[in-house]
C-alpha cells in the first residue's frame, strides 16, 4: 500500500512515496540516503538508530513513516551548520568519544535532546539521557565527559608539531567522518541495483535435513533469483588455519548448530524478506544435540564431527620443572574449579557486505566490500571457497562498526561472493540482530581446574591448570585458545614449576572463536582467585602478594622465555597501592556502619593481575606498511591494518608522521583494500599498534631516506632530525641551518597510485616455536596489568554494583594516551559485563534484550594509568592495549565480591541469583 | 504490504476494527521488535492520530489516562503522589526512546509478564475502558489480564483509556524495579504499591508484584494485614512469604523462580518501608 507522506528532514521539506509501515530507519536510509542514521537490532534495544522527532529522542527503528507527516525529524547529518561542527560534535572529537562510531550517531542525538533541555547536565543526567544507546566500545565514560563538556564551548584536539604526534592526545583521524554519519559501514553503501541475500539456517542445534525442489520455490516466487545451497559451493570449508577447513559455507545434509546456514536466498530485497522459511521445502530430522562441556567429554558421546574421537579438537600444554612434586612441600595450596559461560561480541553493527564481479573469462575477479577484521585472510579464505587464485579476491573493507574478535571468521563473505560469482550482479547481505547474534562465534566457555601453591614467605612455588574450553561445532580460533590459555595460565608471575594444558571440545553449539584475550581472561579468573586465596591464607595484603611473585625483566615465564625488557607489573602495583589502601579502608569504615544500621549493602576491593602475549602465538604474524609521496606531493599510507574503532589508523599516523618528518595533517590513509595495500595482518591478538606500528615507523624512515637519496643529499644526512620537511607544489623541501634541500617530484616517474617514492617497512615479531614441553618464545613482549575494582554488593539481593575501577597498565609507550584511556576502559566494561550479566545461551538469548551487556547506568567511575616500561622492539617503546583492558577486570570484580561477602564466586556471569544462593550457602 | 490505516477518529477506527483481522499500532515499541527478522503481514490500524485517545484529564471521581498518552507524558504531567509509583515505573521503561512513543494502554495490551506499567496501575486500581463499534464497557484491569500475552479484549474492541479512581484518603504510591542492569531492562521482579492513610494510619494499602507469574498479580493477604497499621518505617516488617504464596515465579535466563520468590518479598519490604516513611 502506497501513500504520499511529507515531512521535514535536517529542515529540508521531504515526500515519501511507500508503505507507511515502513519503519523512519529504513526510509532514511533507503530512500533519503541519510545512513548516519544505524540499525543495530530493529527492536529498540540498542539505540543506535536514534534521531529526534518533533525534538524528542526516538528509535527510527520503531517508529512508522505513516506517522512523520508534518512532522520534523533531525538526523545526525543535520547537527553540524555548513560543515561546521557543533558544539557537542567538538567535544566528542576532543574526547575520544567516538571509537568505532556505529553508535555515535544514537548516543549524539540522544545527547542533542538533552542539551536542548538542560543547558550544563551533570553526570547523572547525561546518564538518565543516554540510558537507551548502547556503545559496546567506549565504556561510556569519555562520552560523559563529552556531553558535560559540550556546553563549555570545547577546544579542538592539539595538532602536535612535527615530530611530537607520538604521545599527543590528538583526536582520531576519521573522527569526523565518524561524528558527522558520513562514515561508511558494511551495510551504508550497498548499489541500488544489488540483489539481496538472505541465509536461512537451521532451526536446531542438531539435524539431518532434506532440500526438495528449490526450482519451484524459485519459479513461483516473484523477485527470487535463485536459491544456493552446499552442492553450488566449489569448495564448501573454511577455517582459520590453513590445514582445517572444517566449517562449510552451507551445510550439507547435517546442522550442526542452530543458526548453521541452510540455504541462501537471492534475489530482490523484498522476494528474500518475504519468503518465510516456513514456506522452504526444507524437512528437518532434529537428532539429539551434545550441548556442553560434560556431554561433549563424557565416554561415549556422540560425534560431532565424525573424524574427531572424543569430540576433541586440540590438547596442549605448558610443562616447565616439576610441579606434582612441589605442591607437598608448599606452605599453602590453593584449589579450585572455575567456570564461564558463551559471550556475544555485540559489536553494534551486524556483519554485512556486497560483492560484485568484475572482468570477464579467466581475469575475472570478485570485488567484496565487507565490514571486517582481516582482510587479507578473508581474501584468501574466499579464494579457497571458490577456487579461485587469491588474486582474483580483491577485499575492500569498509568501516568496521566493532569487532573485539567476532569479525574475525568469515560471515557474509563467501556468500555474496559466491552469489555476485553466478548472478553476475552485485548481492548485498546485512544480517538481521538474532542472525548475527545465532550464527556467528562467541568467546569460549571454560571450565578450569586451577591449583597453585607458595612457599613460607608467599612465593609461588608451583601451578598446576586444566583448562577445558567447548569450541563449538567448528574448530574457528579454538586452537589459538587451546595454545595461548596454557602460556598464560600461571598469569603474570614467576612459578618455578608449571604444568597446564588446554584442551578445546567439539559440542552443538555456534563456533567459538576469537573473543578479546583468546581465552585469557577466562584463565584471569582462576589464577587470580588463586592469589587471592594464597595470600589469604599466608596473611599477607592481596596487593602484596601479586607484587612479590610479579614477573620482572631478567626473568623467566613458565615458557622458559627470558623477559629481557618491559614487564611493568610491579610499576603498575606500585601505582595502585596508595589508593588500594585508601579503599580498603573506606569499605571496612562502610562495612562497620552499614552492620550497625541494619544495612543490607558490603563493600569490598578486588585487585586483578594479567599479562598478554602481543600478536600471534610462536607463528610469524608480519606487517608491512608503505607511505607513497605522489608526484603532487600528496603523502599516503597505504595501511593493510583495519581500524575497528581502536584507533589504529590514527596510532599508524601518528607514527609515521613522526618517522617521516611531517605533521599528520599531511597524510591521507588508503585502508585495508588488499588491491593497494600489503598484508598487515590481522586485527587481533592486540599487535596493530607493535607490529604494524613497527612497519609504519620503518616505512616512515624508508620513505624520509628515499627522499634524501633522490635529493642528493649527503649520505646519511636523513637521520639528521635538524632537517625540516615541507611540502610544497610538486617539491619537497628540507631545510637546516641555512642549507637547504630541493627534490622536484614532477621530474620523477610514478606508480599505480601516481606516487613517485614510496617507503616501505615491514615488522614480524621475533618467536620461536615451543616444543613438546611448549617451551620457547612464543611471543616477541608481554603487555602486563593490574586492576583494582571497589562493588558494593546488596546481600540480601544478591546484586552487585562496581562503584571504582582503576586500572594501571603497562603499554610500553602510549602512543595516543586518549585513545589508550578508550580501550582500558572499553575493555574493562565488557570485562564488567563478562563477570556480572554476560552469558549467551543458544536459542534464548538471541537479541539484545535477553543478552545484557552494561548501559551507560552500570559503569563505575573509571581511573587509567599509564606504565611505560619501554619495549624496545616496539615502535617508541609500544606494545599493546587492546585486549588487556578487558582482562583483570572481571578478576579484580570476582575479589571485590569476595571481600565484601566472604564468598567466592566460581562461576560467572554473577547473576544476583548465583550470588544470592552462594550467600546463603555459606 | 498489508493493508494500513490511521484514521483520525475514534468511530471511524472502530469501523475498521470490526472489519476482521487487524493489528493495532499506536507507538511502535511493541510492534516492530515482533517484526525485527520477518516483516509484517497482518493489516494495521494506527491509532496514534485520534486525539481523543491521548492525554491525562481529571473527572469527577477519577482520573482519565487516553490509551495513547505515552509514558513521557505520564512523566511530565503534574499529577498527585498517588501517581507517583506510575511516574517511576514510566522511568523505567525502556530507554527515553521508548518511553517517547511507547504507550500506556500499549503496556497493558501487550500484557508481558514483566510489563513495568501493569503493577503500578494494579495498585492503582485501574480500569480499562474498552470500545467497539456497538459501545464502550469499563472492566477492572485484574479482568483485563488473562494470561501471559492474553487480554479480555474481544474482536473489534479497542481499549481506549485507563481510569484511576481518586482516593479517598490522602495517598501515595511507589514502585521497586529489580533487574541485572540499570537501563533498558527486562525485570527480574517488579513491586508497587499504593497506600491511602488518614492522621497517621494506613486506611488502605494496595500491592501488586510483577515479573513473578504469568499476570502481575495484587498481594490481598498483605494488604488485609497492613490495614489499620501506623506509618513508617517499619510497614515492611508486615510482609511475609506466605503473602506472596499465590506468585508462581519460574526460572528463565534472568533468574531462577526461588530466587525472584526471595527478591519479592525483599523488594516488598523494602517499598512498604520508603513508602511507610515517606521517603
Amino acid at each position: 500500500m502506497k501513500q504520499q507522506i511529507v515531512f521535514k528532514v535536517n529542515g529540508k521539506r521531504v515526500r515519501y512515496a511507500g508503505a507507511p509501515v515502513t519503519r523512519l530507519s529504513d526510509v532514511l536510509r533507503d530512500e533519503l540516503g541519510l545512513t548516519g542514521t544505524k540499525i543495530g537490532c530493529n527492536a529498540g534495544d540498542c539505540g543506535a538508530c536514534t534521531v529526534l522527532l518533533d525534538g524528542r529522542q526516538v528509535c527510527a527503528c520503531l517508529t512508522p513513516v505513516g506517522q512523520v507527516g508534518g512532522a520534523e525529524v533531525l538526523t545526525v547529518e543535520g547537527l553540524a551548520r555548513d560543515g561546521e561542527l557543533s558544539a557537542l560534535q567538538r567535544s566528542f572529537h576532543r574526547h575520544g568519544a567516538a571509537q568505532c562510531g556505529i553508535c555515535t550517531p544514537g548516543v549524539l542525538m540522544a545527547a542533542a535532546d538533552l542539551l536542548s533541555r538542560v543547558t550544563r547536565p551533570d553526570a547523572e543526567q547525561v546518564k538518565q539521557a543516554l540510558g537507551g544507546v548502547l556503545c559496546r566500545c567506549t565504556g561510556y565514560q569519555k562520552i560523559i565527559e563529552a556531553v558535560i563538556d559540550a556546553a563549555a564551548a570545547p577546544a579542538d584536539p592539539p595538532a602536535p608539531s612535527v615530530g611530537r604526534a607520538v604521545g599527543a592526545r590528538v583526536g582520531k583521524v576519521d573522527g569526523v567522518a565518524k561524528l558527522t554519519g558520513s562514515e561508511r559501514f558494511g551495510a551504508d553503501a550497498i548499489p541500488k541495483n544489488a540483489l539481496w541475500l538472505r541465509v536461512v539456517r537451521s532451526p536446531h542445534h542438531h539435524a539431518r535435513f532434506i532440500i526438495g525442489d528449490l526450482e519451484r520455490v524459485v519459479q513461483r516466487t516473484p523477485g527470487l533469483v535463485c536459491i544456493l545451497r552446499s552442492r553450488d559451493v566449489p569448495s564448501n570449508g573454511f577455517g582459520i588455519y590453513p590445514t582445517v577447513k572444517d566449517q562449510p559455507v552451507l551445510a550439507n545434509e547435517e546442522a550442526r548448530f542452530r543458526g548453521e546456514a541452510v540455504l541462501a536466498l537471492v534475489g530482490t530485497r523484498d522476494a528474500v524478506d518475504g519468503l518465510p522459511d516456513a514456506d522452504l521445502p526444507i524437512e528437518y530430522e532434529p537428532l539429539p544435540p551434545v550441548m556442553g562441556l560434560q556431554a561433549a567429554m563424557a565416554p561415549g558421546a556422540p560425534l560431532v564431527q565424525a573424524a574427531k574421537p572424543g569430540n576433541l579438537l586440540q590438547d596442549g600444554g605448558v610443562r616447565k620443572g616439576d610441579a606434582a612434586a612441589q605442591f607437598a612441600s608448599c606452605a599453602a595450596v590453593a584449589e579450585g574449579i572455575f567456570e564461564t559461560s558463551f559471550v556475544e561480541h555485540a559489536y553494534i553493527e551486524t556483519e554485512a557486505g556486497w560483492a560484485e564481479r568484475i572482468g570477464v573469462g579467466g581475469d575475472a575477479r570478485i570485488e567484496i566490500h565487507v565490514t571486517t577484521q582481516t582482510p587479507y585472510m578473508d581474501r584468501d579464505e574466499v579464494a579457497v571457497v571458490m577456487k579461485l587464485r587469491p588474486e582474483q579476491v580483491r577485499i575492500v573493507p569498509t568501516a568496521c562498526g566493532g569487532g573485539f574478535g567476532g569479525k574475525l571468521d568469515l560471515s557474509v563473505q563467501p556468500l555474496v561472493a559466491l552469489a555476485a560469482w553466478l548472478t553476475r550482479k552485485p548481492v548485498a547481505c546485512v544480517y538481521t540482530r538474532p542472525e548475527s547474534m545465532a550464527a556467528t562465534t562467541k568467546r569460549h566457555p571454560a571450565r578450569i581446574h586451577a591449583k597453585f601453591g607458595c612457599d613460607a614467605l608467599g612465593r609461588l612455588l608451583a601451578c598446576e591448570v586444566d583448562a577445558d574450553f567447548d569450541t563449538g561445532a567448528y574448530a574457528s580460533w579454538g586452537p589459538t585458545v587451546a595454545t595461548r590459555v596454557p602460556i598464560h595460565a600461571s598469569g603474570p608471575y614467576c612459578v618455578p614449576h608449571v604444568r597446564t594444558r588446554g584442551r578445546g571440545f567439539f559440542t552443538h553449539c555456534h563456533p567459538s572463536g576469537a573473543f578479546r584475550g583468546f581465552g585469557v581472561p577466562q584463565g584471569a579468573i582462576a589464577h587470580e582467585a588463586m592469589m587471592d586465596e594464597l595470600a589469604d591464607r599466608m596473611g599477607i595484603d592481596r596487593l602484596e602478594f601479586r607484587r612479590r611473585n610479579a614477573l620482572k625483566a631478567g626473568e623467566r615465564t613458565a615458557t622458559g622465555q627470558l623477559l629481557e625488557h618491559s614487564a611493568g607489573l610491579v610499576d603498575c602495583l606500585d601505582a595502585l597501592a596508595p589508593q588500594w589502601r585508601e579503599l580498603n579502608q573506606e569499605c571496612e569504615r562502610m562495612n562497620r556502619e552499614a552492620q550497625r544500621d541494619g544495612s543490607p549493602l558490603r563493600r569490598g576491593a578486588g585487585v586483578g593481575c594479567m599479562w598478554y602475549g602481543i600478536g600471534n602465538t610462536s607463528l610469524s604474524n608480519p606487517s608491512t606498511m608503505r607511505i607513497g609521496l605522489s608526484r603532487t606531493g600528496e603523502v599516503t599510507l597505504y595501511n593493510g591494518a583495519v581500524d575497528i574503532g581502536q584507533g589504529s589508523n590514527t596510532i599508524l599516523t601518528q607514527i609515521a608522521a613522526d618517522a617521516l618528518g611531517l605533521p599528520m595533517h599531511e597524510f591521507q590513509i588508503v585502508a585495508g583494500d588488499t588491491d593497494r595495500t600489503a598484508d598487515a595482518g590481522k586485527t587481533s591478538a592486540s599487535r596493530q599498534t607493535f607490529v604494524s606500528g613497527k612497519a609504519a615507523e620503518l616505512a616512515g624512515l624508508d620513505l624520509r631516506q628515499r627522499i634524501f637519496a633522490a635529493a642528493r643529499a649527503p649520505e646519511g644526512e636523513w637521520r639528521d632530525r635538524r632537517y625540516r620537511l615541507s611540502l610544497g607544489r610538486g617539491a619537497v623541501v628540507f631545510r637546516k641551518d641555512g642549507i637547504t634541500h630541493r627534490l622536484a617530484l614532477s621530474a620523477l616517474a610514478g606508480d599505480s597510485d601516481r606516487d613517485v617514492l614510496t617507503g616501505s617497512g615491514t615488522f614480524d615479531p621475533p618467536t620461536t616455536p615451543c616444543d613438546a614441553d611448549g617451551q620457547g618464545v612464543p611471543y616477541a613482549t608481554y603487555a602486563f596489568a593490574a586492576q583494582i575494582a571497589q562493588v558494593e554488593v546488596d546481600l540480601a539481593l544478591g546484586t552487585t554494583r562496581v562503584l571504582r575501577l582503576i586500572a594501571a597498565h603497562d603499554v610500553g609507550r602510549a602512543i595516543n594516551p586518549i585513545q589508550v584511556e578508550g580501550q582500558i576502559q572499553g575493555g574493562a566494561i565488557q570485562g564488567l559485563g563478562f563477570a556480572l550479566m554476560e552469558e549467551y545461551v543458544p536459542g534464548r538469548t538471541e537479541n539484545l534484550h535477553d543478552y545484557l551487556i552494561p548501559t551507560i547506568g552500570d559503569i563505575p567511575q573509571m581511573e587509567c594509568i599509564l606504565v611505560e616500561n619501554a619495549e624496545p622492539l616496539g615502535p617508541s617503546g609500544a606494545k599493546g592495549v587492546g585486549e588487556p583492558g578487558l582482562i583483570p577486570t572481571a578478576p579484580a570484580i570476582l575479589g571485590a565480591i569476595h571481600a565484601a561477602t566472604g564468598v567466592r564466586m566460581r562461576q560467572v556471569p554473577v547473576l544476583p541469583h548465583r550470588l544470592l544462593a552462594a550467600l546463603k550457602a555459606k | 504490504m498489508p493493508a494500513y490505516a490511521r484514521p483520525a477518529r475514534l468511530d471511524e477506527a472502530l469501523r475498521m476494527l470490526a472489519g476482521g483481522e487487524t493489528t493495532i499500532l499506536a507507538g511502535g515499541t511493541d510492534f516492530y521488535p515482533a517484526h525485527a527478522s520477518t516483516p509484517p503481514r497482518r493489516d494495521i490500524l494506527d491509532i496514534s492520530a485520534i486525539r481523543s485517545l491521548r492525554g491525562i484529564t481529571e473527572q469527577r471521581g477519577h482520573w482519565r489516562i487516553g490509551a495513547t498518552t505515552t509514558w513521557t507524558e505520564v512523566i511530565e504531567t503534574g499529577l498527585p503522589p498517588l501517581f507517583d509509583g506510575l511516574k517511576l515505573a514510566a522511568r523505567e521503561i525502556g530507554g527515553v526512546q521508548i518511553q517517547n512513543r511507547g504507550t500506556i494502554a500499549g503496556n497493558l495490551c501487550n500484557a508481558s509478564p514483566a510489563a513495568d506499567g501493569i503493577p503500578p496501575l494494579l495498585a492503582l486500581d485501574a480500569q480499562v475502558e474498552i470500545a467497539s463499534a456497538g459501545g464502550t464497557r469499563r472492566i477492572a484491569l485484574p479482568e483485563f489480564l488473562l494470561d501471559n500475552r492474553r487480554t479480555a479484549l474481544a474482536r473489534g474492541e479497542l481499549a481506549t483509556a485507563v481510569i484511576v479512581p481518586k482516593a479517598r484518603h490522602a495517598a501515595r504510591s511507589h514502585f521497586l524495579k529489580l533487574g541485572t542492569r540499570k537501563y533498558l531492562v527486562i525485570s527480574i521482579v517488579i513491586a508497587a504499591a499504593t497506600i491511602e492513610h488518614e492522621h497517621g494510619k494506613l486506611r488502605k494499602a494496595r500491592i501488586a508484584v510483577g515479573a513473578c507469574s504469568p499476570v502481575a498479580r495484587r498481594l490481598p493477604e498483605l494488604e488485609a494485614a497492613l490495614a489499620g497499621e501506623a506509618l513508617g518505617a517499619g510497614l515492611g516488617a508486615k510482609a511475609n512469604a506466605s503473602q506472596l504464596r499465590r506468585l508462581a515465579p519460574i526460572d528463565d535466563v534472568r533468574a531462577s523462580g526461588s530466587y525472584r520468590a526471595e527478591a519479592a518479598l525483599t523488594l516488598v519490604r523494602r517499598m512498604l518501608d520508603q513508602l511507610g516513611a515517606g521517603e
